[in-house]
């Protein structure tokens, strides 16, 4: 049995991050992807109040999804007592300007069905901050993020004039018209997710396993529309099988996710423009 | 980079260009810590480019960082030496993104300071060294880099640890060591022997890191649990927060700062975790009391014998990152811990080139961006704080103005030294309790007709005083009459021995430091003269709160008036007694026209303010030159 004493620490901080941000801004809402990293901290938001989940929880379906994701967020959604609201670009949906129906590149696709609805919903829903469940060790620019993240109304990442964060204290007072990113997993690596997901036995998708797959040698490690994600060739049909395939491997974890591959800045340009 | 035990973190800092983010790519290289394909990408994305391979490319993840060659923002990383994980955190060299470099350095436990050799010392060298040192880092490496580029000169070397040394030992650094290193080569990094450096013996880079202690844990520290919010859930009332310092038990009894409420823990609350009766530094929980006092975010428990300092005024060193100057004696907000209130700089110290370490000067009031500066703070209201080399949790802070963090900094001392408060003999002064108060004693004399505002507005007045974290008390005829003045009846020598002890009593106030707002009818002039030339000058401030007696005698408020008429009361003031109105009084409020009671204590505000008596003024605040 692994020592988890670091594990004690992550959500020690995370919570403290969330309980911040809870006491600053009125309108708050969680985003849940139902991946492993946005399930973790959905689980810490339960930790923080102690069992309750005191905002809405908002799910950006781009219809695209795999089936198994949307079952397993209604059913969590259901036993955990969660006031869901799922976003939807309907127009660009139907309208056919998708990346898989070949009317959009990659990048513009995730832009139009994952940003342009997250802003919806958050209109919609009048939230002043959300929460958001990416790590530093993803990929360069989320290495970059502050844990409170301010962004304009038009949702624009000024990353060339960020806040100073010194020790734990944020940047809690915005002009109106501010909205704000809280990434309370900002300190967490790959490895950490999993070791929290097998000490405190959170919930998890079926697709990250080998064994869902037809012959049992392929598993996801990073989850996003079915069109744009990849499995990788792996066994790891347990937890600690993943935990252990993680840290034998040097392979990036993004790896399998194409539109951050387009092109030197892709992902940037996404972040910036208000991607997650 | 996959482990279950906490990273080290490192923070790497220096002057632009000196090869900080080379030597991180050059860390994750030697330890194979670099992900599949990410070497051949950077070398790619090099040749695209058209220039030679650059390790800087791999924490510099933002295009116009690629663009431009340097560092914006602080990145982290990961990797493993055989001892043990690190966070590597890559802090911007420039000046203009020093709080891109703070943010970075604020998380780190330990720090290696990197100079070009070639380029030898540098302002940002200096500048990030004491930065590090303000943020409380204490374990630092010097590395020198780019040797190869001085033909790895055992000479150049010696000459930047001599010269350095001199600086970080005045800033109290003290190096555990020089290494001179080639990044770009990978010499003294990490497993390569440096061949060119024959003439160097000590440990390479990561031999250093492997050096560093792990951060202390606060568990053999007094507790601190600053409360965070106070949750209603399931019929509890929970106070949730992080255990800041030491531990908690159920069934202690826990003192909360400020204001000392106690009460006694009944459990702690945790959800989907082993039921424990402590709780250790560093967990995020929340405990229920045994009874329902007032508590609420900002207030900090303890253990009854270890509560921490309570006070409105400490001493500190601050760092100003703002885009607008630090002033003194305007209010900002200050955050320590969970609490947050408002502060002014009563005293800016000095100011330190936080580059040369020069003295910028003595007597400026604005601190600058970058300026580092020791102040002395004000807060509106006691909080809880100690030095911050005791419990850092509750001895650091950042200053906000308007929406920014714009400075941080570190608690040197609670309120201040005993020696400066007890400097005349042993005798407490006037001028020690003015200066323990942050403003000036002073008696506001109403003067007025029965009914002419007085005791309104000295209730408005008193109300204003105090938000703005005034020490004031009033007194007034009626309530002084039932003590003070009980065996004195109202004929004219009763009524001038009442208003002597009104005077004396006045004058002790002002003694202690306070405002005394002393509202009485006193007609006659030579009685208020007598209390006035008992106080020094500037002490007695006269207010005419001026109504006729026709006025006054419509509004009789409290139906004198038409006692007095009626012949029921002897030597009633303006009916069968005279007024003297006063004949230089230092304000003068004319109540018949529209002004409020709350208009009139404003106007007596802006008189105090306008005169400095709010303000601690400087010559009582500079420590004397005896003891």
């Amino acid at each position: 049995m692994p020592d988890y004493s670091h594990l004690d620490e992550l959500e020690a901080q995370s919570i403290f991050i969330i309980r911040e941000a809870f006491n600053k801004f009125d309108n708050l809402g969680m985003l849940w992807s139902m991946g492993k990293d946005s399930s973790v901290l959905l689980w810490l938001a339960r930790k923080a109040f102690f069992g309750h989940v005191p905002f809405p929880v908002m799910h950006v379906d781009t219809s695209y999804k795999i089936p198994e994701m949307i079952q397993f967020r209604d059913e969590l959604a259901d036993q955990w007592n969660l006031d869901l609201r799922v976003g939807q670009n309907k127009a660009e949906i139907e309208a056919g300007n998708t990346f898989p129906v070949g009317n959009a590149t990659r990048v513009e696709c995730c832009s139009m069905l994952k940003k342009d609805a997250l802003q919806d919903l958050i209109a919609a829903n009048d939230m002043h901050a959300i929460f958001l469940g990416i790590r530093r060790d993803e990929e360069g620019t989320r290495a970059k993020e502050r844990y409170f993240s301010p962004r304009d109304k038009d949702f624009a990442w000024d990353f060339k004039d960020q806040p100073p964060e010194l020790w734990d204290q944020f940047k809690t007072d915005f002009e109106p018209g501010t909205h704000l990113r809280i990434h309370p997993l900002l300190h967490w690596t790959e490895v950490n997710i999993w070791e929290y997901i097998d000490r405190e036995r959170i919930p998890t998708l079926s697709l990250y396993f080998a064994d869902s797959s037809d012959d049992g040698t392929m598993r996801y490690r990073s989850l996003g529309c079915a069109p744009c994600t990849d499995g990788i060739a792996s066994t790891a049909n347990t937890v600690p099988d993943i935990i252990a395939e993680l840290k034998a491997t040097k392979v990036s974890e993004r790896s399998t996710r194409a539109q951050d591959q387009e092109s030197e800045d892709a992902f940037e340009l996404l972040r910036a423009s208000g991607y997650m | 980079m996959k482990s279950e035990t906490t990273p080290l973190k490192i923070v790497i800092v220096g002057h632009v260009d000196h090869g900080k983010s080379t030597l991180v790519g050059r860390f994750l290289y030697e330890t194979d810590s670099l992900e599949e394909g990410k070497y051949e990408a950077i070398k790619a994305t090099c040749e695209r480019r058209g220039v030679p391979f650059e390790w800087a490319f791999l924490m510099d993840a933002l295009q116009a960082e690629r663009n431009q060659n340097i560092t914006i923002d602080t990145a982290q990383i990961w990797f493993e030496s055989d001892k043990r994980p690190y966070t590597i955190i890559d802090a911007p060299g420039h000046k203009e993104f020093l709080k891109n470099m703070v943010t970075g350095a604020a998380q780190a436990d330990a720090a290696l300071l990197l100079i070009a050799a070639d380029e030898g010392i540098q302002e940002q060298s200096r500048r990030h060294c004491h930065m590090l040192s303000m943020l409380g880092i204490e374990q630092v490496t010097v590395v020198v880099n780019k040797m190869d580029l001085v033909d790895y000169d055992q000479e150049r070397f010696e000459n930047i640890i001599s010269e350095y040394t001199e600086f970080l030992n005045e800033i109290g650094i003290e190096p555990s060591s020089f290494i001179p290193i080639s990044a770009r080569e990978g010499d003294n990094v990490a497993s390569k022997p440096a061949e060119n450096m024959a003439w160097y013996d000590g440990p390479n880079v990561v031999q250093v890191l492997d050096a560093f202690e792990t951060p202390k844990t606060l568990e053999n520290r007094p507790l601190r649990f600053p409360i965070q919010d106070v949750y209603r859930f399931d019929e509890r009332r929970i106070l949730a927060g992080r255990v800041e310092a030491g531990t908690l038990n159920v069934g202690d009894e826990l003192v909360f700062t400020p204001h000392g409420k106690t009460a006694r823990v009944q459990t702690i609350e945790r959800w989907s975790a082993p039921a424990s009766d402590t709780a250790h530094a560093g967990e995020s929980i929340g405990v229920t009391l045994d009874e329902q006092i007032f508590v609420e975010r900002g207030h900090v428990a303890s253990h009854a014998a270890e509560a921490p300092e309570e006070t409105s005024r400490f001493r500190a060193n601050v760092f100003w990152m703002g885009k607008q100057d630090l002033l003194a004696n305007r209010p900002y907000k200050l955050k320590l811990a969970t609490q947050e209130v408002e502060c002014t700089i009563r005293e800016v110290v000095r100011i330190i080139d936080g580059s040369t370490l020069e003295v910028v000067s003595e007597d400026r009031d604005n601190i600058e961006r970058y300026d580092v500066a020791e102040v002395i703070l004000e807060t509106k209201r006691p909080i809880a704080v100690e030095r911050h080399d005791q419990t850092p949790e509750v001895g650091r802070f950042v200053i906000v103005d308007e929406y920014d963090v714009a400075g941080g900094g570190i608690v040197l001392e609670p309120e201040l030294h005993q020696e400066n408060i007890f400097w005349h003999e042993g005798k407490v002064a006037r001028k020690d309790r003015e200066r323990l108060n942050g403003h000036r004693g002073a008696c506001v004399w109403l003067t007025g007709l029965s009914g002419a505002g007085k005791s309104s507005i000295a209730v408005e007045l008193e109300s204003q005083l105090h938000r703005r974290g005034i020490h004031t008390y009033i007194l007034d005829g009626d309530n002084v009459r039932h003590g003070l003045g009980a065996d004195l009846g109202f004929s004219a020598a009763d009524r001038d021995e009442h208003i002597r002890r009104v005077g004396e009593v006045s004058k002790l106030f002002v003694d202690a430091g306070t405002i005394v707002v002393s509202a009485f009818i006193s007609p006659y002039q030579r009685v208020r003269d007598r209390v006035r030339e008992s106080m020094e000058d500037g002490q007695f401030i006269e207010v005419h709160v001026d109504a006729s007696v026709e006025a006054c005698e419509e509004r009789d408020p409290k139906g004198l008036y038409e006692k007095a008429r009626a012949g029921e009361i002897d030597n009633f003031t303006g009916i069968s007694a005279p007024y003297e109105a006063p004949e230089n009084p230092e304000i003068v409020i004319d109540t018949v026209t529209d002004e409020s009671a709350a208009k009139s204590a404003a106007k007596i505000v802006d008189f105090l303010e306008q005169g400095g008596y709010l303000t601690m003024m400087r010559e009582a605040v500079v420590k004397p030159q005896t003891a």
